[in-house]
């Protein structure tokens, strides 16, 4: 693993790798995580789940769960006392299920009881008649199917139309490329605690992705004005993508006011699968046509998504997928179509790469099937057609900030490859690893490549900003900041950050961050979208200015001096001339400072009626270069290492961004050799960590990181791009594209399963 | 709830006369799992981690006996590793080394599942379990013991006290196909073991049928296509087959036709049954023409 570790004066600030404040507590099993919560009387939550995928309910009885001893409140769809329904952008997902269930897992009843296991108990004693119905289960029969919904199935259909219809291409190639329903398998299943206020509001404290979001969903379902419900975020253990949802929150908030009782609940794994949202599954078409040089003419495309059973963030995650499907490329001429459309499979929405992974997968896949068709180093077509500062997207949308596409292809593809092959590996490092499986000489050594993007933040017109405030103030040992945000910070590292901001702007030593919370500030916006560094990072950093400026004007009132004349350095303001100096701690003798802002990205547009328009604050690339030994006969993969290169604006913290990259490269291989949500007929197979597998040590690549790539962005703060996405984009398709190379297959689905390649028919042709 | 702890074998089976007899426990790596899915809901423990005599094993005769209670991470450590090397590269492909550490041999056998590692190992060393209660104890063979998926023949009131087989026994190759690289339930498994003095070999299939399989048909045919190559000890010699790669493939064909694999979300019957011919016909590989120098059986630790 190559860190990089540039030589730095600082020990503190912006660029070190300081350490995580939690990471102590976490390894040594001390921090809070929302499952450790505990109240004075609390009682236990548990929800009852639908087990068919569709079907009508007939009668609902709750008398025999309240006739079991401890059972404190059963609430059914009725009890739901404002808005029956939430969701993330349509309120389309019912609270507790009617009259009909959509969606294996859809929740029925909510119990509380004085034990787990007599909740458990109670759920399973309600008799629920279900009359189950003919699932909706193939996304394609969705768009014409008779409606499963009052909204309809279908719940986005965008088209890009741009350039010359008539363009042609002398080389053509194409493609159906399908991806799997991945999960986010983050370590800490759903849980919280919710507390009724003396106010008649309540108090939850919840592990999520944007305290606000719930907070606005969870008040109109509960039916109380937002400042009675306060959202308090606890501990987070993983999200992914997969807290961004409503899940347990409402259900929670109504057993507390039910029963005028602190309510905790922590799903067990099996029920923590059904109640996040997982990646859309996609099935997506492409045609590509380039010249006989190799550089890309047009390129058409469907893009089909199955959103399950409620909307959750699809229209969204289909806009991703259709305006990148096409990939960090210059495309002159491209006809796109993207649906997304309700099934009776379970809800997809936000995870790790948005719309984004699923493109890029079919996209790199064409790309190396045109280089083939061309003759033509499959690198080499890349860098003759990557993106550049300046250059137009198929949206229409310019580059304006930097795109430093070329440099991360030659980096990652420079990087030194393994320095030994199959022949001189230990047995355990083998395809089959632990298994012994493997014999040499039928393992076979690939390379493949891959690069993909993503935009930064939210798009399409939204305006996701974030609000901090910082109070600096003289504590007993001098100077202390304390930042307030409602940042969720979900393992991504923004409690670092936000500390190197303020030592940073601020030269403060002693920095904390007050519990996020929606009782103490405004919206910080979500934790997604590679956004917080930048959203909720620029929003501290302006408060620390401003808290700086009103710094310099009091010691400008004491130095009788102009503010503009002073400087903050090293603790002191000092004049630019002259040898006036005032610490920071005695101008604050006078009184604390404090400064609230929102911060707020360029503005974006919506896509016009041709899905046309400055639809992106930003964008971030990243390549992947993927080694791997496949056993030909067994089918088994061992991805042996993955060097990378990305494009960071700037980096803040080396170690986080080197943990970024590898996390995102374990999401991307277990995407591309192991990770699905095995459905048959809406039916999930594999709930449980025993059958949905993700990588492990042994399943885990070498990284070797050839570059970070540093062009600073315009309009982020310090210049820094976010890193948490783009690590997941491309390394999915790399290890495809590496397993294609060692077996000749054309492999045009993820996950490659054993069968795929050891049951394949000899004859196939290579892509 | 009650929990009882024994200390012995004799206060074990006093407690498991009770009517009902108390559910036993031991590394709980599978009971404690059921009792998370709700899948079982004990009204009385019998907890058997205490009892000493357990956890050990002795080897006289030509014969290993290992209690009930060894670890994986016991059958790892030499000398057991190197008595019974096919069992221990099994015990190696169990887990994660917190599983290795509380699982047993017994839990493994009581378990009875399809996939169980020990199982395709102890089968094919014709194996005994030795089960015990108040009214005395008893000896079954292996294939007696193991009658479908999660089911055995011990009774409710029996502790499975030790399984035994002979050690040090020919050469022993043990292979396991998962879809990740460690810590998988099987998709398929295969032991094949040969005695280099008889020639015989006996193969054994895990994951592909209710039980683990023998592949008969496949060991009567090796028994005729096996033969000493060179001079050498015959503990050491090569051998090799009298129709070369076409007998590879005849076994292959007979061990895929022994399998009754079934389609589930792991695997499809299919790739299961290609898997244990692929498998087998490169354990037997192994274990005809050593590697010089490496030890029979190595495991990676
Ligand atoms: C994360 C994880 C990974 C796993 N991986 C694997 C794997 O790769 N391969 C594999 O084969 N298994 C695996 N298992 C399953 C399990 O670890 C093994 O089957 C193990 O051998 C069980 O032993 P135990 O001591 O934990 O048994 P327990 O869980 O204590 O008991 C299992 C069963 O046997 C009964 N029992 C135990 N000992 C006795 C006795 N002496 N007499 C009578 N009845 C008894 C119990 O009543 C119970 O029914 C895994 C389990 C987990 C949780």
């Amino acid at each position: 693993m190559t860190v990089l570790e540039r030589p730095r004066r600082a020990t503190r600030g912006v660029g070190v790798s300081a350490p995580r404040p939690d990471g102590v507590p976490k390894v040594r099993g001390q921090f809070q995580f929302s499952s450790d919560l505990f109240a004075e009387g609390m009682l236990w939550g548990h929800v009852l789940r639908s087990p068919h995928p569709s079907a009508r309910i007939r009668r609902l009885d709750v008398g025999p769960a309240w006739a079991i001893d401890g059972v404190r409140a059963v609430l059914t769809a009725a009890d739901v006392p404002g808005a029956p329904t939430y969701g993330l952008e349509i309120p389309d997902q019912p609270v507790l299920a009617a009259d009909v269930v959509r969606y294996m897992g859809e929740p029925v009843v909510a119990v509380a009881a004085d034990h787990p296991e007599t909740a458990r108990r109670a759920a399973a004693a309600v008799l629920v008649d279900y009359e189950p119905l003919d699932p909706l289960v193939d996304p394609e029969d969705a768009i014409s199917a008779p409606p499963i919904h009052p909204d309809g199935n279908v719940f986005r259909h965008l088209r890009i139309e741009h350039g010359d219809p008539e363009a042609r291409g002398e080389v053509v190639v194409e493609g159906t490329y399908e991806v799997g329903m991945q999960d986010q398998a983050f370590m800490g299943p759903e849980s919280g605690l919710a507390v009724p206020a003396e106010d008649g509001g309540v108090d939850l404290y919840i592990a999520t992705q944007w305290l606000h979001v719930d907070r606005d969903q969870v008040a109109r379902c509960l039916g109380l004005p937002l400042e009675k419900v306060r959202l308090h975020l606890a501990g987070v253990g993983g999200a992914f993508g997969a807290r961004e949802d409503v899940s347990i929150q409402v259900h929670l908030c109504l057993l507390a006011l039910a029963t005028g009782r602190p309510v905790k609940m922590v799903l067990s794994r099996e029920d923590s699968f059904f109640s996040h949202v997982h990646r859309h599954p996609a099935r997506i078409w492409l045609r590509h046509q380039a010249d006989r040089q190799g550089r890309l003419v047009r390129v058409d495309a469907r893009v089909l998504l199955d959103g399950g059973a409620y909307a959750s963030s699809s229209t969204a995650v289909i806009s991703n997928a259709t305006a990148f499907a096409t990939g960090p490329y210059r495309v002159p001429n491209a006809t796109v179509d993207g649906w997304v459309v309700r099934t009776n499979n379970p809800p997809c929405g936000a995870m790790r790469g948005f719309g984004a992974v699923q493109a890029c997968f079919a996209y790199e896949a064409q790309m190396d099937k045109l280089a083939a068709a061309l003759g033509m180093d499959p690198v080499q077509l890349r860098l003759a057609n990557a993106l550049r500062h300046g250059d137009t997207l198929i949206t229409g949308q310019r580059i304006e900030g930097s795109a430093p596409v070329a440099q991360v292809i030659e980096a990652a593809a420079g990087a030194p490859l393994p320095a030994v092959g199959p022949e001189a590996l230990p047995d355990v490092a083998l395809p089959g690893g632990a298994g012994r499986t493997a014999t040499r000489s039928r393992v076979r050594r690939g390379v493949g490549f891959a690069v993909g993007y993503k935009n930064l933040m939210y798009s399409e017109g939204f305006d996701d900003a974030s609000e901090a405030r910082v109070r600096l103030e003289l504590a007993e040992d001098g100077p202390l900041a304390t930042v307030t945000c409602a940042a969720a910070e979900v393992g991504q590292g923004f409690v670092t950050l936000a500390r190197q901001i303020c030592e940073e702007e601020l030269g403060v030593e002693r920095v904390v961050l007050a519990p996020p919370s929606t009782a103490r500030i405004g919206s910080a916006g979500s934790t997604s979208a590679s956004r917080q560094t930048w959203m909720s990072g620029g929003a501290v950093a302006e408060a620390c200015r401003a808290v700086a400026g009103r710094l310099l004007e009091r010691a400008a009132r004491r130095l009788g001096t102009d503010p503009g004349r002073l400087v903050l350095a090293e603790g002191a303001v000092q004049a630019l001339e002259g040898a006036d100096a005032l610490s920071v701690a005695e101008l604050l003798a006078e009184g604390p400072l404090e400064e609230t802002v929102t911060f707020h990205h360029r503005q974006t547009e919506p896509l016009d009626e041709r899905g046309q328009g400055d639809a992106h604050v930003a964008f971030a690339f990243a390549a992947h270069r993927a080694v791997v030994d496949v056993d030909l006969d067994l089918g088994l993969v061992k991805v042996v290492q993955i060097a990378t290169a990305q494009d960071v604006g700037r980096v803040l913290n080396p170690l986080q961004v080197l943990g970024q990259i590898e996390g995102g490269i374990a999401q991307g291989v277990g995407l591309a050799v192991m990770e699905e949500i095995v459905l048959d007929q809406g039916r999930v197979r594999n709930p449980s960590f025993t059958d949905y597998l993700i990588p492990t040590a042994l399943d885990m690549p070498d990284v070797a990181v050839a570059a970070l790539v540093e062009e600073p962005e315009p309009g982020a703060p310090f210049g820094a791009k976010g890193v948490g996405e783009p690590p997941t984009i491309s390394s999915t398709p790399a290890v495809v594209a590496a397993i294609r190379a060692a077996t000749g297959l054309p492999l045009t689905r993820v996950p490659v399963r054993p069968a795929d390649i050891a049951l394949a028919t000899p004859g196939d042709p290579r892509p | 709830m009650t929990v009882t702890v024994a200390r012995s074998v004799p206060e074990a089976l006093q407690a498991l006369a009770a009517d009902p007899p108390p559910e036993v426990l031991a590394g709980g790596t599978d009971f404690m799992v059921e009792v998370n899915f709700a899948r079982r809901r004990p009204e009385a423990i019998l907890a058997v981690s205490r009892i000493d005599a357990l956890g050990q094993w002795q080897q006289s005769d030509g014969q290993l006996r290992l209690g009930a209670g060894v670890t994986y991470t016991q059958l790892l450590e030499p000398p057991l590793a190197e008595l019974a090397p096919a069992l221990a590269q099994a015990a190696r492909t169990v887990g994660s080394p917190q599983i290795r550490n509380a699982g047993t041999i017994g839990g493994n056998l009581v378990t009875a599942s399809p996939a169980g590692d020990t199982l395709p190992v102890l089968l094919a060393l014709d194996a005994e379990v030795e089960l015990a209660s108040a009214q005395g104890t008893r000896t079954l063979p292996l294939e007696a013991f193991l009658l479908g998926p999660k089911r055995c023949a011990r009774r409710p009131d029996e502790l499975l006290v030790a399984v035994r087989f002979p050690a040090p026994f020919g050469r022993q190759e043990f292979v396991k196909v998962g879809t990740r690289n460690a810590m998988v339930i099987a998709v398929a498994s295969v032991c094949v073991v040969l005695d280099p003095g008889t020639g015989q070999v006996r193969i054994a299939l895990g994951s592909v049928g209710p039980t683990p399989l023998r592949a008969r048909a496949a060991e009567a045919y090796l028994a005729e296509q096996l033969v000493p190559q060179g001079t050498g000890p015959t503990a050491t010699s090569a051998f090799e087959l009298r129709d070369g790669d076409a007998a590879l493939a005849e076994v292959r064909r007979l061990v895929a036709e022994a399998a009754q694999p079934i389609d589930d979300h792991r695997s499809s019957a299919a790739y299961r049954r290609h898997a244990v011919g692929v498998c087998v016909a490169r354990a037997l590989e192994r274990l005809l023409r050593p590697a010089p120098g490496a030890a029979l059986g190595e495991v990676a630790a």
